[in-house]
């Protein structure tokens, strides 16, 4: 169980940088501050950072962000399918890893929580930094919050079922 | 072009440029997409206070703090140079059920009903700052990821632990939409 429990920490990162070579200098990661950029314009002009949007989908009365989110999952497993086809390397020239994320209870435990949480403020994580930079700067206040949340699970994550 | 930017974007354009985030990071540097994590390096970074779960190389993972910085400023540049001058254009059977529970702004993204800092310390402040937030950061940690590590990312890969995530996701906000907000609004 405990093994268990330490490959869930190492991969409980959802986002694992994978990549060998070593990222140095301000250059090197100009391109990440580029591509959050152009993400966070996205999450603005799609309306998506948008409680009201977000209300609309749980009350079934709109297709706005189930085509946003059911045409990216399309396009995400096209790209993924057209990178492993035609073998494209990365920058660095490495071989593109798609880290597996194994199941484990925490999905839906974890999943419900979170998805009470999404329906309160009207944002996951991406958003709520959307929104802090488009003015709602009291925003913060439930970043902040989020941050303590992520903190608390740290602390007490080998007391829940996963 | 400003202006024609400046509108909102359908899902259409909004859903498959998101959808291209996942190959963008890839290949920039084999990147999987996922943004919840930044909450971890920050916890990590700042506050590790001796936790198992915060002791790890939270510096190779700096380049995810700098796409939530990205973020930040994309949100900006799409609220100043893009901004779109007209008020949010949602479902008449939505406003009329928020409407119900006393919700009476239908101009801004986030109605300031509810969200502002005039709020923060009210009861409504604390449930939809304080505990909203902490349910986020608690519960995609747990969950190993949120709507872009799991729903976008996890989906796109065929991932079976993201599909049951994703499904959770939605019932928690089925139960809050449905069940507590009529409790917390009134």
């Amino acid at each position: 169980m405990l093994k268990a429990q330490d490959e869930f920490i190492e991969q409980a990162c959802d986002a694992p940088n994978s990549q060998i070579k070593q990222e140095k200098g301000v250059a090197a990661y100009l391109k990440y501050l580029f591509a959050g950029l152009f993400f966070g314009v996205i999450l603005v002009k799609g309306e998506i950072i948008s409680w009201l949007r977000i209300q609309e989908m749980f009350r079934f009365q709109s297709f706005h962000m189930y085509g946003v989110i059911g045409s990216a999952i399309v396009v995400g497993a096209i790209s993924v399918w057209v990178i492993r086809k035609f073998n494209v390397k990365t920058l660095a020239g490495e071989e593109v890893v798609i880290v597996k994320k194994p199941f484990q209870w925490g999905n839906v435990w974890g999943g419900l929580l979170f998805g009470l949480g999404w329906g309160i403020t009207g944002a996951c994580p991406g958003p709520l930094f959307a929104q802090i930079g488009s003015g709602s700067t009291f925003v913060i206040v439930t970043l902040l919050s989020a941050i303590a949340g992520t903190w608390t699970y740290g602390k007490f994550y080998k007391k829940l079922p996963h | 072009m400003l202006q024609w930017l400046s509108q909102p974007w359908p899902w259409y354009v909004a859903g498959p440029l998101i959808g291209l985030t996942v190959p963008l990071l890839l290949l920039l540097g084999n990147k999987q997409f996922g943004i919840s994590s930044s909450l971890r390096h920050v916890c990590a970074a700042c506050f590790p206070a001796g936790i198992d779960f915060f002791k790890y190389d939270w510096k190779h993972e700096i380049w995810n703090l700098v796409f939530v910085a990205g973020l930040f400023l994309g949100g900006l540049l799409a609220a100043t140079l893009l901004k779109n001058p007209e008020p949010i254009q949602i479902a008449d059977a939505t406003k009329l059920a928020l409407s119900e529970l006393g919700v009476q702004d239908f101009q801004h993204l986030l109605p300031s009903d509810i969200f502002g800092w005039e709020h923060i310390l009210s009861a409504k402040g604390i449930v939809f700052f304080i505990l909203g937030g902490f349910l986020v950061g608690f519960g995609t940690r747990y969950a190993g990821g949120c709507t872009s590590g799991h729903s976008i990312m996890g989906l796109s890969t065929f991932q079976l632990s993201s599909l049951v995530a994703t499904i959770f996701f939605m019932v928690g906000g089925f139960i809050t939409t449905h069940l507590l907000l009529p409790l917390f609004l009134n």
